[in-house]
């Protein structure tokens, strides 16, 4: 059967652009988090005593039980467990590092959620679920999660 | 269309709000909600647990984040429950008050908790705005949200000097009413002796639209819990509970000169409120109404829709704002909470009009509660291109 293609030859397409300039409010609560790391290269928590749970990164109020967080705050290890993981294998624009690299869910010591960050240090093949790293904090800051700059096994 | 029957009868047994501000710098997205949620939440005396669906609403683009309903989800309190995400635009508030209606209405859920919220201090209003224009024929001309085309009309219809005095004293009593309003962001504490000067001075945006008389950007959040008749009888023994009598959405095209070709359709909000009060037996909405929380984001705008919503002809509508009847002891009081002019929080600000008409009808609206006994309340939403959600709220279960 034949395909039937359509004549696109007067067809206009008309590119835009859209430039929407935002800003983001971190918050007292992430304000505190990203200080910490920034100038004393902590990484912090909250802990919800009802829910006996670590959160990182930390929030304001438990999301399960809505008690208070922001007076709790538990200063986590530098160190941590690979939860899961995976190799990033395309390159874009808007990706952090050039492929292939590895993004991992990382459980710092003392928390109880696990925390997304790139490992390097280490062939990706070889990286696996339960290995131990730790952070390797950014020379220069930009006051975002990436003054870890990744994390590398131990 | 025949008149809506409803499968049950359907309650407002929480409500939630933030205060308003132009800035949060001192909250992210989810705790600002999360704070909203918690207030409903005690409001109501229920726990998450007694929540069977969470619905989220706010502007597409405005805060640039996709999918905020998942993101917001450690505020909303969802985990584990039923979540639905609503988007229209300006209607947005209202829209989840609709469809939280048709749900528990429907029997698919007993107790939903619906969280509208707008950051708009994080993002760039008018540039989200324009993006809903066509982008062949519409959108290198789109002035966003504002627009100058009302006041003209008005001014042609009414007399340059009748029709800017009206369109300020509108102004003046929604700012009246804000000051009451410890919640309300745009608290300027205007006086009717200003209105020459702030008609001549107030700088010009559009036509004769100024900024005096345009909505606030502002950043808040708003949450609404409903529920079915046998669950709001069971869990509501602080405040009583408010019933949704009917709804009604009405939507038109958005690139208006092709639609209209030179002849001005009827307007949405007479269409809304013409069917809505139709099919429920309201001969006379001024008298039937004992407040009306309107989606009014400018003056101008505010004035000429009350005319299409409350079914007036020619100048009845000046005639009465002149007369003070939408004031808060007038015949029908017109946003006791200030409205939109004072208070704007987009994805939140269709939701407050049910709200705010909701805590009158309770009677615990704070310092502008008005005096007389509330029994019925109308409130409408806004947004795209003249669309309209009109809402009918009851005190008592008689209808």
């Amino acid at each position: 059967m034949a395909v039937h293609k359509e004549d696109t030859s007067h067809c206009y397409v008309q590119f835009g652009r859209m430039a929407l300039p935002n800003q983001y409010f971190a918050g007292r609560v992430g304000s505190r988090f990203i200080i910490a790391l920034r100038d004393e290269h902590k990484i912090l928590g909250v802990r919800c005593d009802k829910c006996k749970k670590v959160f990182v990164p930390p929030r304001e109020y438990c999301e399960r039980c809505m008690s208070r967080l922001d007076d709790n705050w538990v200063e986590l290890s530098n160190e941590g467990v690979i939860t899961n993981f995976t190799i990033v294998r395309y390159n874009d624009k808007h990706l952090p590092r050039k492929a292939p690299y590895v993004l991992a869910l990382i459980k710092l010591d003392g928390a109880d959620t696990p925390f997304a960050h790139i490992v390097e240090g280490i062939d990706p093949s070889k990286v696996t679920v339960g290995m131990r790293v730790k952070a390797v904090f950014a020379k220069e800051t930009t006051n975002t999660i990436l003054d870890i700059d990744h994390f590398e096994p131990l | 269309m025949a008149n809506k029957k409803k499968n049950r009868n359907v309650a407002i047994i929480g409500i939630g709000q933030t205060e308003y501000s132009s800035h949060k710098e001192h909250q992210n997205q989810a705790e600002m909600v999360n704070e909203a949620v918690r207030r409903a939440l005690d409001d109501a005396r229920i726990t998450m647990d007694d929540v069977d669906c969470v619905m989220h609403g706010n502007m597409e683009l405005f805060e640039m984040v996709y999918q905020p309903d998942l993101w917001h989800e450690i505020g909303t309190g969802a985990y584990g429950k039923e979540e639905i995400r609503i988007t229209t635009g300006g209607t947005t508030g209202a829209s989840l008050v609709c469809a939280a209606d048709n749900l528990v209405a429907s029997g698919m859920y007993d107790v939903i908790l619906a969280v509208g919220l707008e950051k708009l201090q994080e993002g760039h209003t008018t540039g989200g705005i324009t993006n809903m224009a066509d982008p062949l024929w519409f959108r290198h001309l789109q002035t966003g949200a504002l627009t100058g085309t009302t006041a003209q009309e008005m001014i042609e219809e009414f007399g340059e000097d009748r029709a800017k005095r009206a369109a300020m004293k509108y102004r003046i009593m929604m700012d009246k009413h804000a000051c009451l309003n410890p919640r309300a962001h745009r608290r300027f504490g205007l006086e009717y002796d200003q209105m020459d000067d702030l008609m001549n001075t107030s700088p010009k945006l559009v036509g004769e639209l100024r900024l005096i008389h345009m909505c606030s950007q502002s950043d808040g959040a708003c949450v609404m819990v409903f529920a079915s008749e046998e669950k709001a009888k069971k869990l509501c023994k602080h405040h009583p509970p408010v019933w949704i009598r009917d709804h009604i959405t009405v939507h038109r095209e958005e690139t208006l000169p092709n639609l209209f070709g030179f002849k001005k359709p009827e307007m949405t909000q007479r269409y809304a409120a013409r069917k809505l009060f139709e099919r429920n037996g309201i001969k006379d909405p001024v008298e039937y109404f004992d407040v009306f929380e309107m989606y009014d984001p400018s003056a101008w705008w505010g004035l000429d829709w009350l005319r299409e919503f409350l079914l007036l002809k020619g100048d009845e509508h000046i005639k009465m704002l002149e007369e003070g009847e939408f004031d808060l002891d007038g015949k029908l009081p017109v946003n006791p909470s200030g409205g939109v002019t004072a208070t704007n929080p987009i994805g939140a600000t269709a939701m407050l009009r049910p709200a705010e008409a909701a805590l009158q009808i309770r009677g615990d609206a704070g310092e502008h509660q008005l005096e007389r006994n509330v029994r019925h309340a109308l409130a409408s939403g806004f947004g795209g291109t003249f669309w309209t959600v009109l809402i009918m709220l009851e005190k008592d279960l008689n209808w």
